[in-house]
């Protein structure tokens, strides 16, 4: 069913009219950018979720902290919801805009503050990118651990709002275990310090309950990171597989053998034929799977566990084992599966890339799901996998130009959620749940925990004007969308989104 | 795959007494009594005394799940600490945030209301890193599940890692998921004589090397280091480091406050300041080099002292922390442990606890007078 924002399912606001807001924050904020004719505001129309478009009413684009200040005790008092836009690299829809709300976008807070190197942190501002952090800190051996795929071009402040991860977590995190303060501007447009530079805070962890919550509780302006010593050595083993479930398998084992590798990455025989064909990274093409694990450390350290990973993926059952020679094989192993989203876009006019964690015991079970479920809807799905954390990325095979195939690859996608949450795992690992995943939060929660969730919210926006509509549903939706899937999945009679108009 | 029917069940008994603890917050809910919520009650001088009905947890206790394979276990909370981290280490796994138990029967449930770690806490991180879902009992008396029992998962807003430290102000914590380690193929404890400023020196300059330190305490004219990880790692860096073998149960020592630093027939009262990495000796009128403890690399600093509490939280946040007092001159229960909050930030913290327990029935002024 329809996931574009419906007043009459998701709540919020009577919209108000472009031109009285435009003039109304034009008086407040002359110095300010404000975007408002069509032309202007059609780049910023989605994210990263390209599917889910929506015009936002104005895009602003201050440049310091008193207009990010103004414009929300402006956008309070006139009632006019605010959507906050890092990068726009999310693949969720969690910065999709509101056609009656204000698009403010912070990419123009995009300096480094501070790295210091003795406390071993860094202080930036939300635009600044991910990779940037790392890039600053390499002078003096550190750098910024979460990396996700998008890390060149997503911005650290769009990373705490979704909790992002990448292919290093199982070591060392989220971003939630690499911020340690975060300033945070109230939608009454108060200043907060979330956290410290200590290693913690008094009061409640309300750094832990801002990291991920979407932009829905606060406008994050400013974020102290942790950095890390860089790794003395990082060595790669790639591991080739007849057998999916075998590949799972040597997963377990290495972890039963008392190692926690930097890296643990699975692909399956469609993601490797796509990333050899894009990057030839010497991928072996035939492999029903290959695992990807990186050890990194102290070199001693690193040798020995080495010598036992080869060995536990010997009796795992692997086809073939190769260590990269050097530092440049390395890169271009991880190269075919840092691409690998891109790569299964050239097998195939559009792609939709789904973002389950499981318990990795539950593998072989969710495959086998996904691909009878693949086979059900007509629809190629390809699997990349953070296998050492169970974060699956299914991605799905389609041509938005053939009629109803956006529709069917999308609720394809509702279904393998629905299959992670039935196995005990969750919707969403590190993507978000955004405009995407509202439905199947009614599926992952009971009522009882979906109005806990929206205490919580009030507790911080009472009128319900920061990102309205993402993250957590309604009563309303969920009602509409439990009569939908009993109803045999046939489209529900909502209007027509108000958006695409 | 191991699951718990293979974990020796002599000594872990499992029993679930969820239902009975929701009747008693119905209860509570209804009649607005306040529920002071208890468990070994070990950690009782850690927050302000609640006035209320003890609600004890300790009926509702087991392991429910835990697959060594995954690194995740789920557990009751009023399940003694011991009994979990003993069902780890047969394992060959264990919590890695190391918390201090202050008690034989110190319970899960105490660990995640409090929050606090052990000497691992700057390299592994703290007991809120670890945690991935709770499930709660909310005013209501239903039971909710936040998180999940898998490693990444951001679904909704992260109410399991807001519970962790919340001191049971914000529901009733039952059960608890959380991310395992493997135990460190190797270990070795070294003390090395040297003066406080060089040791801060020298850690900060360690930090920034991939050096396996696991603990670093400065103490009676010496750094106490431990060094965790692979055999080969840890022999070549204590051959480095030189200096001489230190017996590893020191850390146990001065996990659980036995050292005589801590000894209770000292008058004075005893801080705890939270600092920033490399922040350098604080001076303090009266204070000492004895007079004060360093762990975890000099960011937890314990502090005898009766010094006016103004003066040494106005030190503590000069250099970027905060300070709670644990126990009061003569071992008196004090008033205000907790830093007070900027008036923006209680305001929230207000809001927070009027929207999850407006009646205030859950563990009221145990962090703060104020909810």
């Amino acid at each position: 069913m329809n996931t574009h924002f419906d007043e009459r399912l998701d709540g919020g606001q009577p919209g108000r009219d472009q031109s009285e807001v435009l003039a109304d924050l034009q008086q407040a904020l002359p110095g300010m950018t404000l975007l408002h004719r069509e032309e202007d505001l059609r780049p910023f129309e989605c994210d990263g979720l390209s599917a889910y478009r929506a015009l936002p009413m104005l895009v602003a684009l201050p440049e310091t902290l008193e207009q990010v200040e103004t414009l929300l005790k402006r956008c309070r008092a006139l009632g006019v919801p605010v959507v906050t836009r890092g990068a726009g690299t999310g693949l969720s829809g969690g910065a999709m805009p509101l056609s009656h709300g204000v698009l403010l976008v912070l990419s123009r807070f995009n300096r480094i503050l501070e790295i210091d190197p003795e406390a071993r942190t860094a202080r930036v501002q939300p635009g600044v990118r991910n990779l940037a952090i790392s890039e600053a800190a390499s002078p003096y051996g550190l750098y910024y651990a979460p990396d996700p795929s998008s890390q060149i071009a997503c911005s650290i402040g769009g990373n705490v709002a979704e909790n992002a991860g990448g292919v290093h977590c199982l070591k060392y995190g989220l971003t939630v275990h690499n911020v340690i303060k975060v300033e945070v501007l109230t939608i009454e447009g108060e200043h907060m310090t979330l956290g410290s530079d200590a290693l913690d805070a008094p009061g409640f962890d309300l750094l832990a309950l801002f990291t991920g919550s979407e932009g829905m509780l606060g406008v994050v302006t400013e974020i102290t990171v942790k950095l890390l010593p860089k790794p003395e050595t990082a060595k790669v083993l790639m591991a080739s597989f007849d057998d999916i479930e075998k590949a799972g398998n040597a997963v377990g084992a290495i972890i039963a053998a008392g190692i926690i590798p930097g890296g643990l990455e699975m692909m399956d025989n469609l993601a490797i034929r796509a990333a050899e064909d894009f990057i030839g990274a010497g991928y072996p093409v035939e492999a029903e799977a290959i695992l990807l694990c990186e050890l990194d450390g102290v070199e001693a350290d690193v040798d020995d566990d080495c010598q036992t990973v080869r060995r536990v993926l010997e009796k795992a059952g692997a086809t073939d084992i190769q260590q990269a020679r050097d530092e440049a094989e390395r890169a271009l192993f991880w190269a075919g599966r840092k691409n690998a989203f891109p790569a299964v876009g050239r097998m195939s006019p559009d792609y939709y890339c789904m973002d389950g964690t499981i318990p990795r015991r539950e593998l072989a079970r969710v495959l086998k799901g996904i691909g009878d479920l693949g086979e059900a809807y007509g629809l190629r799905v390809a699997n990349v996998f953070h296998a050492g954390d169970g974060n699956m990325h299914p991605l799905i095979l389609f041509d938005a130009n053939q009629p109803g195939e956006f529709e069917r690859a999308e609720e394809l996608g509702g279904r393998i959620l629905e299959l992670c949450v039935e196995v005990g795992g969750t919707i969403t690992g590190e993507h978000g749940v955004g405009r995407e995943k509202i439905h199947q939060m009614c599926v992952q929660f009971s009522p009882g925990e979906l109005t806990t969730f929206r205490a919580a919210k009030r507790a911080f926006d009472p009128d319900e004007l920061l990102n309205p509509g993402k993250n957590i549903p309604t009563p309303a939706r969920c009602s509409e969308f439990r009569l939908t899937k009993s109803a045999g999945d046939a489209p529900a009679p909502t209007r027509a989104p108000e958006s695409q108009g | 795959m191991v699951t718990t029917h293979d974990i020796p069940q002599h000594d872990i008994q499992s029993q679930d007494a969820s239902e009975a603890l929701a009747e008693r917050v119905r209860r509570a809910e209804a009649e607005g009594t306040p529920l002071r919520i208890v468990g070994g009650d070990t950690k009782a001088f850690y927050g302000r005394r609640v006035e209320g009905e003890a609600l004890s947890t300790r009926e509702h206790r087991g392991i429910t799940e835990y697959d060594p394979v995954e690194l995740i276990v789920s557990v009751r909370t009023g399940t003694p600490l011991r009994e979990l981290e003993a069902a780890l280490a047969a394992n060959g796994q264990m919590l890695p945030c190391e918390p201090p138990h202050f008690g034989d029967d110190a319970t899960v449930g105490g660990m995640i209301a409090t929050g606090l770690s052990g000497p691992r806490r700057p390299w592994a991180g703290s007991v809120r890193d670890f945690v991935l879902g709770t499930r709660i009992i909310t005013r209501q008396g239903s039971e909710q599940r936040f998180g999940g029992q898998v490693m990444k998962n951001v679904a909704g807003y992260d109410l399991s890692r807001l519970m962790v430290g919340a001191q049971g102000t914000l529901g009733l914590i039952t059960e608890v998921s959380m991310k395992v380690l493997p135990l460190p193929g190797a270990s070795r404890s070294l003390h090395l004589d040297m003066p406080l400023a060089r040791a801060l020196d020298k850690l900060s300059e360690w930090g920034r090397q991939p050096l396996p330190i696991t603990a670093a305490a400065w103490l009676d004219g010496a750094l106490h280091l431990r060094l965790e990880g692979g055999p080969s790692s840890v022999a070549a860096t204590a051959e480095r480091l030189g200096g001489d073998a230190l017996k590893p149960d020191f850390w146990e020592a001065l996990r659980e406050q036995r050292l005589a630093f801590f000894a209770k027939d000292d008058s004075r009262a005893l801080w705890r300041l939270s600092l920033p990495h490399h922040t350098p000796l604080i001076e303090l009128p009266g204070v000492n080099d004895p007079d004060v403890l360093y762990d975890w690399a000099g960011c937890q600093r314990w502090l005898r002292s009766d010094l006016d509490a103004e003066a040494i939280r106005q030190a503590a946040a000069r250099a970027g922390g905060h300070a709670t007092c644990l126990r009061g001159a003569g071992g008196a229960a004090v008033d205000e442990p907790f830093t007070p909050l900027p008036p923006v930030l209680a305001k929230y913290h207000r809001n927070l606890k009027a929207e999850l327990d407006p009646q205030g029935i859950f563990n009221p002024g145990r962090l703060y007078a104020a909810f």
